[in-house]
């Protein structure tokens, strides 16, 4: 399936959740936060199996005023 | 009695800590709040950030690992427990955006068990040109964000009716700037400024008025606390200048300056001279008399 991952199309395998999604990047889970679809997810739906043409976005602090 | 038989002096605390404010359920110790974005380095940043004597830190959320392409982390060079981070939504040009940016940022402070999870620095922006806020954007997400449960505080231009709008939709803070952001410009219009303070304290004198934007030296924190503002949020000025740790320290000579001067009332302007030495006495020659 394809899922679009902070702006850029990403073949994952089907079934991939938010969490091996972050895993497969080597992210800290408690160093990011992500969205579904522009909707935040918690930690706690992190469970959740992504589908084909999601979109996801996963931010994290950068420096700014 | 000291041994030349003087009276001892009563002895004078003149090195008072700074006065305590509150937004809300945060109590500020230190009114300078800074900013950590465009330091040439994070151990230059956290060297700063310590100069300043900041409580209060302001960071932005993006993307991952599309900034810093070394793959560290901000949040690797903050010391969470001595730091309140202050997140905004710098960058978002609509009212949606910036409440999907507080969100986020809200979920990352909880995670990491930061005082800062629950407070935002909101900012719904115009254009790129010139950043300054969209008036009705910044109004339609401080309504949604104070639903929400969120603490706002609210970057505005220094336009006193925008200002009392914000206040109104329920803003812990309203936030004037003191000219464009990164302009280093200092406040432009003192008069608009202290315009934005009275009306949002009239009837309400505790309620927090931080200047925030526009800082480009020490002198210009001094002014806006001089004005009576609780506050001053800067990054830009510090971030740049030449010796930006040098600079943080002048900054938080400014401030402490500033809220002493405000403190103790400064004399009125005049229009004539008036002399600090008697003329009673004088022996000299007085022109026209």
């Amino acid at each position: 399936m394809t899922v679009k991952v902070n702006g850029d199309p990403r073949d994952l395998p089907d079934g991939e959740t938010v969490r091996a999604l972050v895993a497969r990047y080597q992210l800290t889970p408690e160093k990011v936060a992500i969205e579904l679809n522009r909707r935040l997810v918690r930690s706690e739906k992190y469970d959740t199996p992504l589908k084909d043409g999601d979109e996801v976005e996963i931010v994290t602090f950068v420096g700014g005023g | 009695m000291t041994k030349f038989g003087l009276k001892k002096r009563r002895k004078i605390a003149y090195n008072t800590p700074m006065d305590v404010f509150r937004i809300k359920d945060f109590e500020i110790r230190n009114r300078l709040f800074v900013g950590t974005g465009k330091y040439a380095t994070y151990e230059l940043m956290q060297q700063a950030l310590e100069a300043s004597g900041c409580q209060v830190v302001t960071v932005a959320v993006r993307r991952e690992r599309l900034v810093d392409k070394q793959g560290r982390s901000l949040l690797d060079f903050l010391d969470l427990d001595k730091y309140v981070i202050l997140p905004n939504t710098a960058g978002c040009f609509t009212a949606e955006d910036a409440i999907r940016v507080s969100l986020l940022g809200r979920d990352l402070l909880e995670k990491n068990g930061n005082r800062g999870a629950g407070w935002v620095k909101l900012e719904v922006l115009g254009d790129k040109k010139t950043l300054l806020p969209d008036p009705v954007g910044t109004l339609e997400a401080t309504r949604e964000l104070v639903k929400e449960g969120f603490t706002v505080l609210c970057y505005t231009s220094d336009d006193p009716i925008a200002a009392r709008r914000l206040k109104e939709a329920g803003a812990a803070s309203v936030m004037p700037a003191g000219s464009p952001i990164g302009s280093g410009q200092g406040i432009l219009n003192p008069l608009n400024i202290s315009l934005c303070l009275e009306t949002l304290k009239e009837n309400d004198p505790r309620y927090p008025v931080i200047v925030d934007a526009g800082v480009g030296t020490a002198s210009d924190v001094a002014i806006a606390m001089e004005l009576g503002a609780d506050g001053v949020l800067l990054n830009t000025g510090i971030a740049h200048a030449k010796d930006p740790v040098k600079m943080a320290q002048a900054m938080r000579h400014a401030l402490e300056a500033g809220r002493l001067s405000y403190q103790a009332g400064r004399i009125p302007k005049k229009r004539y001279a008036t002399a600090s030495s008697p003329f009673e006495g004088v022996i000299s020659y007085i022109p026209g008399e």
